[in-house]
């Protein structure tokens, strides 16, 4: 198939309206009689509500008020488990839990009321960390705070450790990170028992907005419809709060025969939706004097929050990636989901995995110190090979070669000539410098038999004017999905990119291509879209219409004959598994993913002496994808992924007070300027995956797994001190450092 | 948005007899208001208690950047932007200069003056450290008269000050006397760029032979007010710069603030940082 | 109900038009742009001052328009993202955002876009410091900025191959 569009950097296709201020995002759309509304939230961690009042001095007949007792159908945001409600009725679990929704036409007099509104409640005790959670100082979920539990076993760890001559165990630790999205999560609804709900918003994924209010309101699922309108950035923190707000809207919307707005400021976004999950690692580690891995034993917590929301897939894939990119014959991965009473935290690029990884790389690192080997050196006696068996037990059966990606990476950052020059350096030095890196992997698509559960479906329609429209349900984030999708038809039709046109994701028009999330939209749906291309070209050369080697031109007349004579021309495409791959729920064991990408990531800091600060000063990003679909858009997911995560291991910290975030204002919550981001230097090999479109693998979530272990290994390479933990701020490097020494020297 | 909008006044008068006379009418009732950076913030997140405001952006006399051979006077109005462009203070007060540049981003320095972030009296604030090395004087004007007062001395406590509410601040000046001084900034915020500081420090010293002549040493973040280290300082003059006397210089620093705990840093790095900046600060005295 | 002011009436220039509209003193620049003058493509991203989604230009200088009170805004010449192009012809900036990829999401893209062409006002060929510091103000979290500093490079680059004699 000709590479005209696939491999070259074409002009995003919605590019235009972004770099003019047209594009229209959800905050930028009005409708006539339209009302605002706002919600208020408990402001207590856990209790009992005893009463509603509604203040003095606003005009209350004015407003549509709605509470838990105005829902038509089920209390709840229906995902995976049934535990979150919509609107607390009776029992509060989180400081931010929606109870009362109030619509007006003043926003400023909206806000007014908002703040008369006050919850009575009786309050119970809370816990908020994951040791109070597994000890139950109180119990808030189920028997045991459990909302997951997993034991992923390979060979025979208790067993193994006879073999060891070495073991090392560690505890690491990451904390909770706020997706911060530029745009504010928000939604509009017109909702009536007659026309049903129509929904437009900032989000991620339209079918499972669609899901949720259809349990919400009884109604059968052709009367709810979804539409995306531009979204300014997700990173998984729009794939399962806008079900919420949505509802939310919609609720007033029903209740008030008007449309409804619902827009998060800054504040409310920060605190009430969904954050990275804390999580705790424990590893325990057995390895042979001459550096083999022989046991690797890991307990992997992390902290759901209140409701169990997207927790269990979250943990599922942090404890498939928990043991990094080796070979180790014997594993064991206990790992655990537990309830606190902080709002719930959902999916954030990575997915469970940054966190894992975090803890391995951290850990290997001190595995090489133990066997006195450099972190090169052992990681190159243990990296997996073609032939050898993941964690899960799956047989690795393409050319992985991870010593290959650590040369290119070392080649472009000078690592063994910065290590040498800093080692002589930095004694007496103001500034320490050091180097890191990391070695790891993340699996796209959704794991084990989740793509074959999804069963996603594309279709693809030639218009009358000669353009061919794609109807998906995978959203543009910023990620590109709008530039691949063109690119990929483009090329199996063999027209022009212009030609084709991204249908807006609704759910009243296209099919339902799954969610926007794990690294799949590319990998899995960029496929069906190739196949679903190839069909309607054979649909074509079928009806006699077209022969092969056809020009443009030729296609275009050739569409609108077929269109006149014989009415509409489509194709579908629906996934099947790539043959050969198997999973077990059951013992959680085998083929977790059709493909991985692998990388080796790099990071060059600098450590202050007088002000402890620990920057990046260089970052060299390598990985193997595949096949890269768009030079530009490809590079820029892994520069702004690395971005985020030199976020996550250095500025990010989010303050809990009684399960409130207390710092919900960009001024306190730190992410990095562009005065802060080094350099990002990003390397792609290919090496094609036969069932991703050309041979792509996926890539979004991959540049959040290796940044922070990197960056904090070459934090202890820069001054010796070891921390266990993101972010490892200012005042956390201080603190290491006056512990082991006092100065650094 | 969480203020309910309708409910604020801002008045801007186009002259300061007009302001003056407001003030004096209605004592109380109106407070000031200059580029807005902190007030509009407070108002966005609902704090903002006071209804009543009163803009000093018409206010001629408020502007400019006045020279005499003896010292610089800056109007209240005077933007961060407008310090940066001045070649009298990058010449010879470099840690204005220095404050300024690291105030917020580029559009706040646009709108942010330093009447304001005066009045405004943030213990965090970047500029004041700077002003207190420097000497500076502040005038205070209302309908009664015009009275010049030291800057040092001016904050009495967390957001208390010795403005009476009848009063503008109308001119901060700054004596021309540092020119042979050695001069030392620097701001630890949470990022490289538009951070609120965890501690800052200005210092000025003129040595002579190697001896501490006279020394000024402030700091931001670090107790309710900005504050000058005045006994520090005094420990400092007429010594040489030596470990001995850096030693004993960061502990006395550590008698003279007040750090504390909030969202953004702890106490304990504060204080470590502080006495930090203030070794490396003697330490480039010594060279 | 709380007590009202009442609105004041504000004379502006907007993208080289006359506007006129009416305002609580203490409103934001950013909301009368998008509620009475409907002009969306300035964006809020954090009502602080802090994100640089709200950037616009005032009588030639960028400021973030989440912290202008409406009543300064009388007399003052204001330019929005929209005023950015000149009809369908893009500004350099605009061009070299298309072609470097500097938009990915777009949200931060009319204040980051406003941003550019105050630095490149101030410095025609700033340095990466000079770019650094210029966009300082400006949060993206898509792109980590490297394809906005290329995009920075890129409108001098073909600005200078603009210029008579070049």
């Amino acid at each position: 198939m000709d590479e005209q569009f696939i491999g070259h950097a074409v002009i995003r296709k919605e590019g235009l309206g972004k770099v003019t201020g047209r594009a229209r995002y959800v905050d930028d759309l009005a409708f006539p009689e339209m009302l605002h509304g706002v919600t208020v939230r408990s402001g207590i961690a856990r209790g009992r509500i005893c009463g509603i009042r509604f203040g003095e001095g606003i005009p209350w007949s004015e407003f549509t008020i709605v509470t838990a007792a105005d829902i038509p159908g089920k209390n709840e945001i229906a995902l995976i488990e049934h535990d979150q409600p919509c609107l607390a009725a009776e029992m509060i679990n989180h400081p931010e839990e929606a109870i009362v929704l109030l619509a007006h036409a003043d926003r400023y007099l909206l806000e007014e009321a908002r703040r008369a509104v006050q919850i009575e409640v009786e309050p119970l005790p809370s816990i908020f960390s994951i040791e109070d959670s597994i000890a139950k100082r109180a119990v808030i979920f189920g028997e045991d705070n459990v909302f997951k539990s997993y034991q992923m076993e390979k060979g025979d760890v208790d067993g193994a450790w006879a073999q060891a001559d070495f073991i090392i165990e560690g505890e690491y630790r990451t904390g909770a990170q706020e997706q911060l999205y530029i745009e504010n999560q928000g939604m509009i609804a017109k909702a009536n028992p007659a026309d049903g709900v129509t929904i437009w918003g900032s989000l991620q994924c339209p079918y499972y907005v669609h899901k949720a209010l259809v349990a919400l309101f009884n109604l059968p699922v052709e009367k709810i419809r979804v539409i995306q309108a531009e979204t300014g950035g997700g990173f998984g923190g729009k794939e399962e709060y806008p079900s919420m707000i949505a509802a939310h809207a919609a609720l007033l919307a029903w209740k008030s025969g008007k449309p409804v707005k619902i827009i998060y400021d800054r504040a409310e976004d920060m605190v009430a939706t969904t954050k990275r999950h804390p999580s705790r690692t424990r590893h325990r580690t057995g390895v042979t004097r001459d550096g083999k891995l022989v046991a690797m034993d890991i307990d992997f917590v992390i902290d759901g929050g209140a409701y169990a929301t997207l927790s269990s897939v979250v943990l599922s894939r942090g404890t498939i990636h928990a043991a990094g990119p080796y070979f180790c014959p014997n594993v064991r991965v206990c790992s655990r989901a537990v309830a606190t009473n902080a709002p719930p935290h959902g999916a954030f690029r990575g997915f469970g995995a940054p966190q894992s990884i975090f803890a391995v790389e951290r850990h290997i690192d001190q595995v090489a110190r133990a066997v006195n080997l450099t972190p090169e050196e052992f990681r190159r006696r243990n990296f997996i090979r073609k032939g050898q068996t993941t964690a899960t037990g799956q047989l690795i059966n393409e050319d992985v070669n991870f010593n290959r990606l650590v040369d290119r990476a070392f080649r472009e950052s000078e690592y063994h000539a910065k290590r040498e020059r800093f080692a002589r350096e930095n004694p007496g030095a103001a500034i320490k410098r050091g180097i890191g890196f990391a070695s790891f992997m993340h699996g796209a698509g959704f794991t084990g038999s989740g793509e074959v559960y999804l069963a996603s479906i594309v279709e693809l329609e030639a218009t009358p004017e000669g353009t061919v429209r794609v109807l998906a349900a995978s959203t543009e984030i910023g990620q590109g999905t709008n530039t691949i999708f063109s690119q990929i038809a483009a090329d199996a039709l063999g027209i022009g990119y212009d030609r084709i046109e991204i249908a807006q994701p609704d759910t009243g028009i296209v099919p339902n291509s799954g969610p926007t999330v794990a690294s799949r939209t590319s990998m899995v749906v960029g496929h069906l879209i190739e196949s679903a291309a190839i069909g309607l070209k054979r649909t074509l050369l079928d009806s006699g219409l077209l022969c092969d080697a056809c020009t443009e031109d030729e296609f275009v007349r050739a569409c609108k004959r077929y269109i006149e004579t014989r009415g509409p021309l489509r194709s579908r495409s629906q996934y099947e598994p790539p043959p050969g791959l198997h999973w077990d729920d059951a013992t959680y064991s085998g083929d977790a993913y059709g493909t991985y990408a692998w990388a080796v990531y790099v990071a060059e800091v600098a450590v202050d002496a007088v002000t402890y600060e620990a920057r990046v000063t260089d970052f060299v990003a390598v990985q193997e994808v595949g096949k890269v679909i768009h030079p530009v858009l490809a590079a820029g997911q892994i520069e702004g992924g690395v971005a985020q995560a030199i976020g996550m291991s250095l500025y990010e910290n989010v303050v809990w007070r009684e399960g409130r975030m207390a710092n919900g204002q960009m001024t306190n919550y730190i992410m990095p300027t562009a005065a802060d981001i080094p350099p990002i230097r990003v390397f792609f090999e290919e090496q094609p995956y036969p069932f991703g479109p050309h041979g792509a693998k996926g890539i979004g979530e991959l540049p959040m797994d290796g940044p922070a272990p990197a960056i904090i290994n070459a934090i202890e390479n820069a001054t010796g001190i070891c921390v266990r933990e993101i972010p490892a701020t200012p005042e956390v490097l201080m603190e290491a450092m006056t512990e082991r020494t006092g100065t650094l020297a | 948005m969480r203020a309910y909008i309708p409910s604020y006044d801002l008045r801007i008068p186009g002259s300061l007899t007009e302001a003056l006379a407001l003030l004096s009418r209605e004592p109380g009732v109106w407070q000031p208001f200059a580029g807005g950076t902190d007030l509009m913030v407070l108002l966005e997140a609902g704090k903002l208690s006071h209804k009543r405001f009163l803009s000093v952006a018409k206010l001629d006399d408020l502007r400019g950047i006045e020279l005499t051979t003896a010292d610089v006077t800056l109007g209240a109005m005077t933007t961060y932007s407008e310090i940066l462009k001045n070649r009298v203070l990058q010449k010879e007060f470099p840690l204005l200069c220095a404050a300024a540049r690291e105030t917020g981003s580029i559009a706040t320095q646009n709108r942010g003056t330093l009447g304001g972030n005066i009045v405004n009296a943030s213990p965090a604030a970047d500029s004041p450290p700077a002003l207190l090395v420097y000497d500076a004087e502040i005038e205070l004007v209302s309908a009664r008269g015009v009275r010049w007062l030291p800057y040092h001395g001016f904050h009495t406590g967390y957001k208390k000050m010795q403005r009476a509410s009848d009063e503008l601040l109308r001119a901060v000046r700054l004596p021309r006397r540092v020119k042979k001084w050695r001069q030392y900034y620097r701001k630890v915020g949470t990022r490289k760029a538009q951070a609120i500081s965890k501690v800052s420090f200005a210092g000025a010293a003129l040595v002579e032979s190697g001896t501490i002549r006279d020394m000024r040493i402030a700091l931001g973040s670090v107790a309710p007010i900005v504050l000058r280290a005045v006994k520090t300082e005094d420990a400092l003059c007429g010594s040489g710069v030596t470990p001995e006397v850096i030693a004993s210089a960061k502990e006395s620093l550590a008698q003279e603030i007040a750090p504390i705990d909030d969202i953004r840093s702890t106490s304990r790095y504060r204080l470590r940082v502080a006495q930090n900046l203030l070794e490396e600060f003697l330490s480039q005295l010594a060279k | 109900m709380p007590e009202t002011v009442s609105r004041v009436s504000i004379a502006c220039r907007v993208n080289d038009e006359p506007r006129r509209v009416q305002a609580f003193p203490m409103a934001r620049l950013l909301d009368v742009l998008r509620e009475e003058m409907h002009l969306t493509g300035t964006k809020e991203g954090c009502g602080e001052g802090e994100c640089g989604a709200c950037a616009v230009l005032m009588n030639g200088a960028i400021v973030n328009s989440c912290l202008i009170p409406a009543i300064e805004v009388d007399g003052a010449d204001i330019r929005t993202i929209e005023g950015i192009a000149s009809g369908s012809q893009l500004h350099a900036v605009q061009e070299a955002f298309l072609e470097c990829g500097g938009a990915q999401c777009g949200i931060c893209t009319p204040g980051m876009v406003i941003a550019s062409v105050a630095l490149l006002r101030r410095h025609p060929h700033p340095s990466e410091a000079e770019i650094r510091e210029g966009l300082a103000g400006n949060l993206c979290r898509c792109t980590g900025y490297q394809k906005i500093f290329a995009a920075v490079v890129r409108a001098c680059e073909s600005a200078a191959e603009e210029r008579p004699g070049s």
